[in-house]
């Protein structure tokens, strides 16, 4: 048994991946990757749900800005696009950090990352939740209406709920591609868990080892995601009777 | 203004039991006059019902009333209170439109319930949320409903799950749960299977009895011919003919009327 181990190198794999050593970086990689995305996921919401409304009710100036923003967002590269939005972003907290008197900022790792990411995602969400509160019947909306509601009772009580069941499952890509475009980050240096890894394996030399154990752990986020998500989905089509007639 | 109070002291018998008053009504989409300068008066207790060809303005009127719809010109009285308008007709104040909304109960053709919700979430959303009654009371009041329009047992199903006919019931309770001071139906029974047009009609016909204060726009004239105090003939977007169902029916005056009384007949 042991033998076998040791032929197939797992031993020494066993080793190099051992949470105090390379291992321990790895996960720490992986913690600080899922939180970038957790927070861009969250802050693409945001600006996707300002970004949905004023594409759908705001004024011209509003659609017009709105539609610069995605347009751009969405052509350009995300690699380039994150280059340019750290590179402007820190530069611009420098300029006002300077102008304030104090000295050059040291710029927060997680917290940059989760502004580049977010503005990126920001503009997908925005897409996304503008069609999905075009899905929504207008009955529902006028109904609401005609009982007194105001206008942001309306959108928290009925849009959001009643649009959430055609908004999960681009939602869910977009939580995907969050996880995967936080490795983009390595370009400035972010130690998210591709980094890490590269870390590990040039320093060891174990790259087969190091870069399998990172494709599992993408691939675990991505499982578990998937679990969530089709959670998320069973709640948000409650009421709506399924195609099939079963359960999922 | 002056003018104005003056007239509602001489009518003030009769503004203390008015519900709904709609004065030289307007509306257009555009170019298009769907509503030509229409005047309705619905005394508390009254049934009236609204009958018209396709197309000529019922749903735009009823629309108008709640301002799911902004008039283009007129006045608009709610249980003696003027709703407040700009020149174009939009109201000047949203709050008052909102508080005035919670009294006038609209059923809507295509029910409208929210999917999302079940059928005792849908009848208490808008007395907990919007009228802010206790929610342990709300619930008490919405079994109370459900049980009267005949769906008791169904509190936990989403509408999705019901027949139209079931549908647009719950829609009724979901109505009578904010207390209304008038009811609005747009051609309540027009969305259902002829099976299931007669339970809806039935949940109606008793709330006339017990003297809610309703405008119905209907296509199912023996019913209106029943149920009404009051029967108004629209014809692109004018009040062609109205008066007692006995008469508007039985002995219909103009040429128009008469016409539209065949056709659907
Ligand atoms: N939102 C709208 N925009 C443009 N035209 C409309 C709109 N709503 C109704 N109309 C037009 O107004 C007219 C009256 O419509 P409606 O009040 O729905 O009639 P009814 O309910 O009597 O069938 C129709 O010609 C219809 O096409
Ligand atoms: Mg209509």
């Amino acid at each position: 048994m042991t033998g076998l181990f040791e032929l197939l190198g797992l031993g020494a794999s066993a080793e190099l991946l051992s949470l105090s050593g390379w291992g321990g970086n790895l996960l720490r990689g992986l913690a600080n990757s899922l939180q970038i995305a957790f927070g861009a996921f969250g802050l693409g919401l945001v600006i996707g749900l300002f970004g949905a409304y004023g594409k759908l009710y705001g004024g011209k100036v509003t659609r017009d800005l709105l539609a610069i923003y995605t347009t751009v967002i969405r052509a350009v590269p995300e690699l380039v696009l994150i280059l340019i939005l750290y590179y402007v972003g820190s530069d611009i907290i420098n300029k006002i950090s300077e102008g304030l008197g104090g000295g050059r900022v040291e710029i927060n790792g997680v917290a940059a990352g989760i502004w580049v990411l977010g503005v990126v995602q920001g503009a997908y969400a925005t897409e996304v939740l503008r069609g999905a509160i075009k899905a929504v019947p207008v009955g529902q909306i006028e109904a609401a209406k005609s009982y007194g509601m105001p206008a942001f009772m309306i959108m928290r009580r009925v849009t959001i709920p009643a649009m959430m069941s055609f908004a999960v499952p681009g939602l869910a890509n977009l939580w995907l591609i969050a996880t995967k475009d936080t490795a983009l980050l390595a370009v400035v240096g972010f130690n998210e868990l591709t980094l890490e890894t590269r870390q590990a394996a040039s320093s060891t030399r174990a790259y087969f080892t190091f870069f399998l154990a990172a494709g599992f752990l993408y691939l675990m986020v991505t499982l578990c995601s998937g679990a969530v998500f089709a959670r998320i989905e069973k709640w948000a089509r409650r009421g709506q009777p399924s195609l099939k007639g079963g359960t999922r | 203004m002056d003018s104005a109070s003056a007239a509602a002291s001489a009518l003030e018998t009769d503004t203390r039991r008015e519900a709904i008053r709609v004065e030289d009504l307007h509306k257009s989409f555009g170019n298009l006059e769907v509503l030509k300068g229409v005047d309705l008066t619905a005394q508390q207790g009254d049934v009236v019902a609204i009958i018209g060809g396709s197309g000529s303005g019922k749903s735009t009127m009823l629309r108008c009333i709640n301002f799911l719809e902004t008039p283009s010109s007129g006045k608009i009285v709610i249980g003696g209170e003027e709703v407040a308008m700009r020149g174009d007709g939009s109201p000047a104040n949203q709050k008052q439109i909102e508080r005035i909304r919670t009294k006038l109960a609209m059923v809507f053709q295509q029910f409208n319930l929210w999917t999302h919700r079940t059928l005792i979430e849908n009848v208490i959303e808008v007395p907990v949320h919007v009228l802010k009654v206790p929610k342990a009371q709300a619930i008490e009041r919405a079994r109370e409903l459900l049980d009267r329009v005949g769906l008791g047992g169904k509190e936990d199903t989403y509408p999705a799950y019901l027949s139209g006919g079931q549908q647009q019931r719950a829609a009724i309770a979901r109505a009578l749960a904010v207390d209304p001071s008038a009811m609005l139906f747009d051609e309540p029974t027009s969305a259902l299977d002829p099976e299931l047009v007669g339970e809806v009609l039935t949940v109606i016909r008793d709330l006339a009895a017990e003297g809610r204060t309703m405008l119905l726009v209907t296509h199912e004239m023996k019913f209106a011919r029943e149920v009404a105090n009051h029967v108004v003939y629209l014809y692109q977007g004018r009040i062609e003919e109205q008066g007692p169902p006995a008469e508007v029916f039985g002995n219909p005056q103009s040429e128009r009327l008469k016409q539209f009384l065949s056709s659907v007949a």
